[in-house]
């Protein structure tokens, strides 16, 4: 009881709040991705380099909003390589992202380096971070605010309509003359943009500083919350409270003595059984199918056959 | 992009009379060496309905992508109202006015039908909101107006191929379609929905509209069509009139030779029953199984025929039987033994052979040589096999023999499959699968989407095959194809055998309503025989 009282208490909102935001922006921009039908995991990447940039624009200007900006066009910058090698030349999206990944983290290391000198770890304390209001930075309050805003969009706005057919069936969106490498060319970079947001958040909002590899698989977490929701954004928000809150427990359970490795991994255990029972949930959804769907009632299955010989006529 | 306004009356298009709407002239398209087209022409008036028919390879298919901006002509104009247009894209053709109902729909699936008339030709609210409102007035304009019975709410994924045909001519119309291309239309189509559908394209017709239909079941070209205009390699062969001419005549045109149409029916001789299907049941282990308790019998020197709309167990319950679908519960015997827990090959030791309904993904390996492929199910034992090794020369040999046979176009063995045209390749796994000479074989639209002379030669070897005291088990979704071969009839739905019909009973009227999933006692009294 003692210890329940000592985990659980309202101060631990502002440190779930903290921990959710960069997870939640993150999320929000593979949801973008997910429902123009590009599977972005490169999340992780975009966000890492977003930190990076956020502090280098910050400590070279000495303006947090200049770091910022620097993050988002840095974010940008890395979708657009997803998006040039994907959507217009047709790579892989998977594999494109995960080289991504792994570039941002090659990348960031070797700039910390040779712009920074150092090695780990860049802190000084006349960098200045994001100003906060009633101790949360504004882009929490983005965040939040852009769960609502972009569930209407997605369900309401005509682009946002478009974008869904784009994403559910491409062939039939280009057949109506939508230009489907548009769409997602503009779902990729919007979320090259969140991701450079969540960069910034973690380097200047919730610490003040860039170390190696700082993301920590946040952006992992977020495409795990992608799935988990279907890329509904609400859906995405409950998805990352749920993480944001293990990581805040996580920090609690350290202050009690359990052994800080255990309790840094709690997230990724969360994210682990949330994995596992998505997983469960689609194959059983998938295999209902049959049964909730009468089969004479399906859409035809195309038939090869039939559409080959059209091709060749 | 907002909608334009339907026009219902006639004098829409505005064309001067005698001057055709729409004009394909001497149009060449060639893809490398392949002439698709050639100098081929086509006519459209205002308020007609024209069939363009031709065999597999004629040109049809290019000559619509033409029309609507799918392919670009090399040779050729196309006159809109007597202007030469060129259209760059789909998009532009419907903007002059084309639509187009392709074979495979597309649709988004979990989206309603009112969203997918819609979809970019949207009306906006402010601030560039969808108004989902108006989209459901506009489709219930529509309906109403045309008979197009639909719930614009519904969503796609839960309806019927009849109700999602039906949303893409919708689609089409919201575009202010005056030209409205239908390819193969009634291929997945029950004959009630084909009915229905019919009388939808003559409402059209009537309010103006010009329909193309794109086949080649001459039936429903002498039901529906006003005129005909026919394709054969690729140029325009006649122009009829519908109510002066006949089919053996179109089907001359087409061929370039006189072709037997109904390919009459032979009655078989029945002898002991070889094939023996008893409750079988196929489906996951929880959940509505997709062969639900079938039995049936097929006896030697019968032709058994399966009628069914695509996806109503017919596929399963062959698979099952030729061991490549597992089944939950049943019994399937061969003479007198049980196949039970016999795998594929297994069975066909047994004596069953099996021409699968998809030639291209389960009937052949396409990138494998025609030689390959004819000797794949012949070697395991000689002469194809010598020892632990495959005689190459028996191969050849064996694959030469079905070939010349089976009457396969191929320039030599060593080809790969894949390069074979359509009726050419179900030739050759009709070819193998008869050369096994099995007493009982499974057949699965043994003739789709191949033309009237690989039709006419399949189903020939069919008869000669069941004449030889083999059992033919047949499933196929062509009623014509049933009425040319089958000696009794079975009709699938929902996974059951809702009908078990005698030659003399399985009329037209009869097999479609129970292919609909109605009793013939309760169906439509009066109707049928």
């Amino acid at each position: 009881m003692n210890v329940l009282t000592e985990l659980v208490d309202l101060s631990l909102i502002p440190s779930i709040l903290r921990a959710l935001t960069p997870v939640l922006l993150a999320a929000l921009g593979g949801a973008i991705c997910a429902k123009a039908g590009v599977f972005n995991v490169g999340l992780e990447g975009f966000m890492l380099v977003g930190a990076f940039a956020a502090v280098a624009g910050s400590w070279f200007t000495g303006s947090a909003w200049v770091g910022v900006l620097a993050a988002v066009l840095a974010g940008a910058g890395m979708a657009a390589l997803l998006a040039i090698a994907s959507v217009k030349y047709g790579g892989d999206e998977i594999i494109v992202g995960i080289a991504l990944n792994l570039l941002a983290v090659g990348l960031t290391a070797f700039l910390l380096r040779t712009v920074f000198g150092r090695q780990g770890t860049f802190t000084e304390p006349t960098l200045q971070g994001l100003p906060t209001i009633a101790g949360q930075t504004p882009l929490t309050y983005l965040a939040w605010l852009l769960v609502p805003v972009l569930a209407v969009f997605l369900r309401r706005h005509v682009w946002g309509f478009r974008l869904q057919g784009v994403g559910e069936a491409p062939e039939a969106a280009r057949s109506l003359g939508v230009d489907t490498v548009k769409y997602r060319y503009g779902a990729v970079l919007a979320s090259g943009v969140l991701c450079g947001l969540a960069g910034a958040q973690l380097s200047l909002g919730n610490v003040v500083l860039f170390s190696q590899n700082m993301t920590a698989g946040r952006g992992w977490v977020a495409v795990v919350a992608v799935l988990l929701a279907q890329a509904a954004p609400f859906g995405v928000l409950l998805a990352a409270l749920l993480f944001a809150t293990a990581e805040a427990l996580g920090f609690r359970l350290q202050g009690v003595g359990l052994p800080s490795q255990l309790a840094s991994a709690t997230p990724y255990v969360l994210t682990l059984i949330a994995l596992i029972v998505a997983s469960v949930r689609a194959r059983r959804v998938l295999g209902r199918a049959p049964g909730e769907v009468p089969s004479e009632d399906r859409p035809p299955v195309e038939n090869p056959a039939a559409s080959t010989h059209v091709s060749r006529e | 992009m907002t909608p334009r306004k339907a026009e219902p009356s006639a004098e829409s298009g505005g064309d001067p009379a005698g001057e055709p709407r729409v004009e394909l002239a001497g149009i060449v398209k060639r893809f490398g060496d392949v002439v698709a087209n050639d100098a081929a022409d086509l006519r459209l008036a205002t308020g007609e309905i024209h069939a363009l028919v031709g065999e597999n390879g004629a040109g049809k298919s290019t000559l619509m992508s033409v029309l609507y901006g799918l392919i670009a002509p090399d040779e050729g104009e196309i006159r809109v109202a007597g202007k030469p247009v060129r259209f760059r894209s789909p998009v532009e053709a419907v903007e002059a006015g084309m639509g187009m109902v392709h074979q495979a729909f597309r649709l988004f699936p979990s989206m309603t039908v009112a969203e997918n008339v819609v979809y970019r030709a949207e009306t906006r609210g402010t601030a560039g909101l969808l108004d989902r409102r108006a989209a459901v007035r506009a489709v219930q304009d529509l309906s109403e107006r045309y008979g197009l019975r639909v719930d614009p709410r519904a969503r796609i994924r839960n309806l019927s191929v009849g109700v999602l045909q039906r949303v893409e001519i919708l689609k089409a119309l919201h575009r202010d379609a005056q030209v409205l291309i239908l390819d193969e239309p009634t291929a997945v189509l029950t004959p009630q929905e084909t009915r229905l559908l019919f009388d939808v394209l003559r409402g059209l017709r009537d309010s103006g509209r010009t329909v193309v239909i794109v086949t080649h079941k001459l039936g429903e070209v002498l039901e529906l069509s006003d005129n005909v205009t026919v394709l054969r390699d690729g140029r325009t062969v006649a122009r009829l009139v519908t109510a002066e001419t006949t089919g053996a005549e179109i089907a001359r045109h087409m061929t370039g030779r006189a072709v037997d149409l109904d390919g009459h029916y032979v009655p078989g001789t029945p002898a002991a029953a070889v094939l023996t299907v008893e409750g079988l049941t196929v489906g996951p282990p929880t959940g509505r199984p997709v062969v639900d308790d079938v039995s049936l019998t097929v006896r030697a020197g019968e032709i058994v025929g399966i009628a069914g709309v695509a996806g109503n167990g017919q596929l399963e319950l062959l698979e099952a039987i030729a061991g490549l679908r597992p089944s939950r519960s049943g019994s399937v015997r061969v003479g007198g033994t049980g196949l039970h827990g016999f795998s594929a090959g297994r069975r066909r030791e047994a004596g069953i052979a099996y021409i699968p309904e998809d030639r291209a993904a389960t009937g052949s390996a396409v990138a494998a040589s025609v030689a390959d492929n004819l000797a794949v199910g012949f070697h395991r034992r000689s002469p194809l096999r010598r020892g632990w090794r495959l005689d190459r020369s028996a191969v050849r040999d064996h694959a030469r023999r079905i070939i010349e046979h089976f009457d396969i176009k191929v320039s030599t063995p060593a080809v790969a499959a894949g390069t074979l045209s359509g009726g050419n390749l179900q030739k050759l796994v009709v070819g193998r699968e008869m050369a096994h000479d099995a007493p009982v074989l499974l057949v699965d639209q043994p003739t789709r989407g191949v033309d009237i002379g690989a039709i006419e030669n399949i189903h020939g070897r069919l008869r000669a095959y069941r004449d030889a005291g083999h059992a033919v088990l047949l499933a196929s979704a062509e009623l014509s194809e049933l009425m040319a071969l089958a000696d009794r009839v079975l009709v699938m739905f929902g996974g059951r055998v809702v009908a078990d019909l005698d030659r003399a009973d399985a009329t037209e009227e009869n097999v479609g309503l129970a292919m609909a999933g109605i009793p013939a006692s309760t169906g439509a009294p009066g109707t049928g025989s």
